[in-house]
């Protein structure tokens, strides 16, 4: 639970903007929540076909990410290039992306998955937001959007493994700011159509769920209406997926999302302040979604559809 | 076997005809059940009443204190001090309250107490030197004039609330929850309006109530901690905030009432008492008190505030035991509502005139369908006491010199017995009380106090399996 | 405290310098033994709880963006923000005026008992929510739930109403120029009366809009239904 941001930089030239507006916003965001942060960013696509990039977390501090990423590179026999920053790489295998996984599965069961996809990268970790931020260097990301986070923690433990965005599947990621009641009857169903989960989490069932809704064939506005109707409880959502941004409110809308549009950004935050910063926002488009109204930003077409 | 027009069995009747038809009676569909479902088919609404759960749920008295032994020396009662005086609110608060005693008075409305109720409520508090609470309706002149130390609640319905009466008030108490109805709020069908309850809520006089169940202005604890911060801005930081909730997630509700920036978290069981609540909310709703005091101390170990934010529990607090009881559980206060009303007559079977010669109030015990000690009808506002009503002949019965007096012998016989057993247990301030000084009579009560079952070194779930 | 005194009447106050704390300390003790009349609050920046808890007749002046709470349980000020404003705004609102040049978040004017909320653009879910006895005049739209459970006041909305207007409205009345998504329980549209039309008139004139007639509003309050729970009725609980 707590404070959302999103951020989506409408000009490709300009997208070395997104680091720093975005951490501007989530520090603004740190008064919502102190006890973890939490952020997706949606930088360089790979170009190879079966290529990934993996973001890792090892515990502890001291992990080898070079040696690592060499072992990756010597059982593939393909290029591996990483980037290292205490407890977090974000790893690119130049191909084999299915095999290299089965070698970390196998090889290295200290290291956890943060999330897979051809542009996605995620760091999250327990502190305060402003040294999260820090630590990871968010301010110097380029890329075309982003998706964060900070937490209090409500039902579940303060923990690393709870601290949001979500990701399920390559490239998707969830964000919620509310709480669910009916989150453990679908954490059962959706185990029974094999789901795994990593937490007792809220989120992580509503993110699953978002998950085995676009396996079925959903597209990304139609799952999130199937939604409807399965969640139960007061949610905000803030969804990323490769190309796009979504947002969408439960059909009480308690859980506050301010959105700001402008001809170069689109940016939401659960307060206005967390915005009150960025460039041109005197003049933006600033709104509220209403109950289970659904925005849909592309990268590409940046259009929004409702 | 016939059944009262409020739907009361007769159960005089009842214990022949099982006797002489030799039928057993079904444990299931017994007859309270069975006139339950008469008068529901009958009226087709819901059934609505006062005071918290009837049924019997594990308890203080399930639990009890291991005294001075051979090991442990107890203190001389009358010679050899035992502290009573209680700090709440020293978290933030430029004023915390400072009481002379663990026991302060829960919040109860004005609206479903008469003025003279709130007074003598007021006047006895202060004797003790303790705390009274308003209620949902907003502070009154009488209580303000006649409590030392008042606790100003903000209600989800906000009735009454206003910033004179927040600067004037000692502590604010924000109220997520009560025991009675945690998560309730809803329609109170029948539950007419008085004129002047009317005007001091902004309602229209005689329409049924309805009651907010979430507060206006916030929803979830990251709101809950800008709205404590509003409420510390307007009042200049000087006075505690409260966070009370209604017993059911009590370890993670009470880290974030911490969290959300409480000074004090109140935790009220499921047997706290309401003036009018759908049945169903009373005693299908919340946890047992027992219960809730371990699992929000637990939550302020884990946070490791204690010392730094309060507890106060409430719910079912009778006795001195029992305030020991939940003291030595990890309590720093209590709060009590339905005992006090008890020791200003509710459900005597008498009332006293001019606050001497007593009256019988049988008839109108009667009238209301019931009898002196089975009276659980505040919602009528009819009190044969005078208590829980706006009727102006009516509230003539409670004299609030009387009630004064009343409140305070008792809470006193309360805190001597907090003193009493405190010194059995060697202690110089009854803030010293452990769980260490405690075993339970029951293996639930074990389970749920986590402290060993009298006689061995089980604790359920704990030590053992 | 360094701040800039323009003159004894007025005071800049820049929150970048000083932060919220003070201000409200200052304007709770100090502002009537300086006999300042006017506070111009600089460098807000979407700040929480400005201004909140006043009691005094005194203008402030907020050059920029209020976060949640601007002007809260506010007492005969004069509060404009010039700029947009979080949650709560003017909420439990006893008297005098509360302006907003731009936009509001949810629960705008909650539960207030009288003064005066103006809402240049638009407003968000449960404006109005528990009103009691308050005004709230609304230059856009208004979003979902507004005026629930509202009990006294006056609600003037000239944009749009979201769905759900007026649920379990009590005494509160609603003046809508626009469309209204849809009605909650209890609530229905009106025919307007003389009486209506000079309320109208005269709350949207101290609000300051000129371009609109009372004559193109409609009139929303209780069926009154609710008032009287009847078993053979098939009312939702």
């Amino acid at each position: 639970m707590c404070g959302i941001v999103g951020l989506l930089i409408k000009d490709p030239d300009k997208r070395e903007l997104l680091g720093r507006l975005g951490t501007e916003m989530l520090e603004g965001m740190a008064t919502r929540g102190r006890d973890s942060a939490g952020l997706a960013a949606y930088t360089d696509e790979v170009e190879e076909e079966d290529a990934r990039k993996f973001s890792l977390y090892a515990p502890g501090g001291s992990f080898d990410w070079r040696a690592f990423a060499g072992g990756m590179q010597d059982h593939l026999d393909r290029e591996v290039t990483f980037e290292a920053n205490g407890n977090h790489a974000v790893v690119v295998p130049h191909g084999l992306a299915e095999t290299a996984w089965r070698w970390v599965v196998e090889e290295h069961p200290e290291v956890s998955l943060l999330s897979v996809g051809r542009s996605i990268e995620v760091y999250k970790d327990t502190g305060h937001p402003a040294d999260i931020a820090e630590r990871y260097g968010f301010r110097d990301l380029v890329g075309s959007h982003v998706v964060a986070h900070t937490r209090m923690a409500t039902e579940s433990a303060v923990t690393w493994a709870h601290a949001h965005p979500f990701t399920v599947g390559e490239d998707f990621c969830l964000i919620h700011n509310g709480s669910l009641s009916n989150p453990n009857n679908l954490r059962r169903m959706l185990q029974r159509r094999g789901m795994h989960f990593d937490t007792d989490n809220d989120t992580e069932a509503a993110a699953r769920f978002l998950e085995w809704r676009l396996r079925e064939g959903d597209d990304l506005e139609a799952a999130i209406e199937a939604g409807f109707e399965e969640l139960d409880g007061f949610y905000t959502f803030l969804i990323g997926t490769k190309d796009e941004l979504a947002l969408v409110r439960d059909p009480f809308a308690c859980k506050p999302a301010v959105a700001a549009e402008t001809d170069d950004y689109v940016a939401i935050a659960s307060e206005f302040r967390s915005l009150a910063y960025l460039p041109g926002i005197n003049d933006a488009d600033v709104f509220e979604p209403g109950p289970e109204e659904i925005f849909v930003w592309n990268k590409k077409s940046v259009a929004a559809k409702r | 076997m016939t059944d009262k027009p409020d739907g009361e069995v007769d159960h005089a009747l009842q214990e022949n005809d099982a006797v002489t038809h030799g039928g057993q009676e079904s444990f299931l569909y017994n007859r309270d059940v069975q006139a339950w479902v008469r008068k529901a088919a009958n009226r087709g609404i819901y059934d609505i009443r006062g005071m918290g759960a009837k049924r019997k749920v594990p308890h203080f008295d399930d639990l009890v204190f291991l005294t001075a032994s051979a090991s442990r020396y107890p203190l001389e009662g009358y010679r050899e001090r035992c502290e009573t005086r209680t700090v709440l609110g020293s978290r933030n608060a430029k004023r915390p309250l400072e009481l002379d005693t663990p026991i302060t008075i829960a919040g109860m409305s004005f609206g479903s107490l008469s003025a003279n109720v709130k007074e003598a409520l007021g006047r006895g508090a202060s004797a003790v030197g303790t705390s009274t609470t308003t209620g949902d309706g907003g502070m009154t002149d009488e209580e303000r004039r006649s409590s030392k130390m008042l606790v100003y609640q903000c209600l989800p319905s906000r009735y009454g609330f206003n910033p004179d009466d927040l600067r004037r008030a000692d502590a604010v108490e924000v109220v997520i929850g009560q025991g009675a109805k945690p998560g309730g709020g809803g329609m109170l069908l029948g539950q007419k309006i008085s004129e002047r309850v009317a005007s001091m809520r902004t309602l229209p006089a005689g329409i049924d109530q309805r009651s907010a169940s979430r507060h206006p202005d916030w929803t979830g604890p990251d709101d809950l901690t800008i709205k404590i911060e509003e409420l510390r801005e307007i009042t200049d930081w000087e006075i505690p905030i409260y966070v009370k909730i209604g017993a059911t997630r009590v370890e993670n509700d009470v880290k974030l009432a911490v969290k959300a920036g409480a000074d004090v978290v109140v935790v009220d069981g499921m047997q706290g008492g309401t003036a009018a609540t759908q049945d169903v909310y009373i005693e299908h709703a919340g946890i047992p008190t027992l219960a809730a005091v371990v699992q929000a101390n637990a939550a302020l170990e884990e946070l490791d505030v204690k010392g730094e934010v309060q507890l106060v529990v409430s719910g079912g607090i009778r006795t001195g035991a029992d305030v020991a009881k939940a003291i030595a559980l990890g309590a720093d206060a209590v709060s009590i509502g339905q005992a006090v009303l008890l020791a200003l007559g509710c459900n005597d079977h008498v009332w006293y005139k001019d606050g001497k010669t007593p009256v019988s109030a049988a008839e109108d015990y009667e009238k209301l369908g019931t009898r002196p000690g089975l009276c659980h009808h505040m919602q009528t506002g009819r009190c044969p006491v005078g208590i829980t009503t706006q009727d102006p002949e009516l509230e003539k019965r409670v004299d609030p010199e009387w009630g004064a007096k009343r409140l305070r012998n008792y809470l006193q016989v309360l805190n001597m017995e907090v003193a009493t057993l405190a010194r059995a247990c060697g202690k110089s301030d009854v803030h010293h009380l452990e769980r260490e000084d405690l075993v339970a009579l029951t293996i639930e009560s074990a389970a749920m106090a986590k402290v060993p079952l009298a006689g061995t070194d089980w604790i359920p779930g704990v030590t053992g399996f | 405290m360094e701040q800039e005194v323009r003159s004894r009447k007025a005071l800049e106050w820049d929150l970048s310098k000083s932060p919220v704390r003070e201000l409200n300390n200052y304007l709770h003790h100090g502002l009537a033994q300086d006999g300042v009349e006017e506070v111009r609050v600089l460098n807000p920046d979407g700040a929480h709880h400005i201004a909140v808890g006043l009691d005094t007749p005194v203008k402030v002046e907020v050059m920029g963006n209020a976060g949640y709470y601007v002007g809260g349980m506010n007492k005969q000020a004069e509060i404009t923000v010039h700029g947009s404003a979080g949650w709560s705004v003017a909420e439990n609102i006893m008297s005098g005026v509360v302006r907003i040049e731009g936009y509001v978040s949810e629960c705008a004017g909650a539960s207030g008992h009288g003064g005066l909320l103006v809402i240049e653009k638009d407003a968000s879910s449960r404006c109005g929510i528990s009103m009691k006895g308050n005004d709230i005049v609304v230059g856009g739209d208004v979003g979902h739930f507004s005026a629930f459970m509202a009990q006294k006041g006056y609600l003037v909305v000239c944009g749009d109403a979201g769905d759900g207007l007026g649920d379990s409205l009590y005494e509160a009345v609603i003046y809508v120029r626009g469309e209204i998504k849809s009605l909650g329980a209890d609530a229905q549209e009106e025919p307007m009366t003389d009486e209506d039309y000079v309320v109208l008139a005269g709350l949207l004139e101290c609000a300051g809009f000129d371009d609109y007639r009372p004559e193109e509003f409609k009139r929303v309050a209780s069926a009154r239904k609710l008032y009287h729970w009847n078993s053979e009725h098939d009312q939702e609980y």
